[in-house]
């Protein structure tokens, strides 16, 4: 029971972003207004992030750059372990901006259906669309 | 990182997460979803990832909100849940 617990408590991070991405995934299925979905996805991608830059987190290591690294005394030895892992970092990046422009398509859609259908909420939408 | 700092902020990030999705607003609704972004934004920094970081406080913080500030504007700040 104590390593159980210590397990949980440990990996806290993980636990959150567990969390993020259920609560994204509820707003996204159930939620009945189309801006209210779009923040739901946004949440989602965010705690994917927040899952990959965990992941790079070492014990007492430090931001990814270069301590002496303009030379000048001698020869460094460098420590992978002295710095945190900064390979998920920069496939994050890409994901943000991906996030961004997803995002920006997502509210120009709902723009087009809220000019369209004069609502935002779904079930008024649907019902509009069985009228027809 | 320092756990303590860490903790807080993702308490934060899920309160402002929840907050985004549960107020009766939606220009409420951006800007706590603001508010979430520059949360992430801190807690990449405490984690050592400042490229991210400041990646997300212009991005992800900045443009976004006002992507969904604009799109509030041109259509309504009605929502039923």
């Amino acid at each position: 029971m104590a390593d159980l617990i210590s397990i949980i408590v440990a990996k806290y991070n993980y636990w959150i972003y567990i969390t993020l991405m259920m609560i994204g995934l509820y707003a996204m299925i159930a939620k009945n207004n189309l801006v209210k979905k779009i923040v739901g996805m946004n949440i989602f991608q965010t705690a994917i992030i927040l899952f990959y830059v965990s992941i790079g987190v070492k014990k007492g290591a430090t931001i990814p750059i270069l301590e002496h690294g303009h030379g000048g005394h001698g020869h460094h030895v460098v420590h992978a372990a002295d710095y945190v892992n900064p390979l998920p970092h920069v496939l994050m990046l890409t994901a943000i901006v991906v996030g961004v422009a997803t995002l920006g398509v997502a509210l120009a859609l709902a723009i087009r259906v809220y000019n369209q259908y004069n609502t935002l909420e779904e079930d008024e939408i649907l019902a509009q669309i069985r009228e027809e | 990182m320092v756990w303590p700092i860490d903790l807080a902020i993702l308490t934060l990030v899920v309160i402002t997460s929840i907050g985004a999705l549960m107020v009766k607003d939606l220009l409420g609704a951006a800007i706590l979803f603001g508010a979430y972004s520059f949360m992430m934004c801190l807690l990449w920094t405490v984690m050592g990832a400042v490229d991210v970081a400041f990646t997300e406080a212009s991005v992800g913080a900045g443009v976004s909100t006002v992507f969904f500030v604009a799109a509030v504007f041109r259509t309504s700040r009605r929502t039923k849940d």
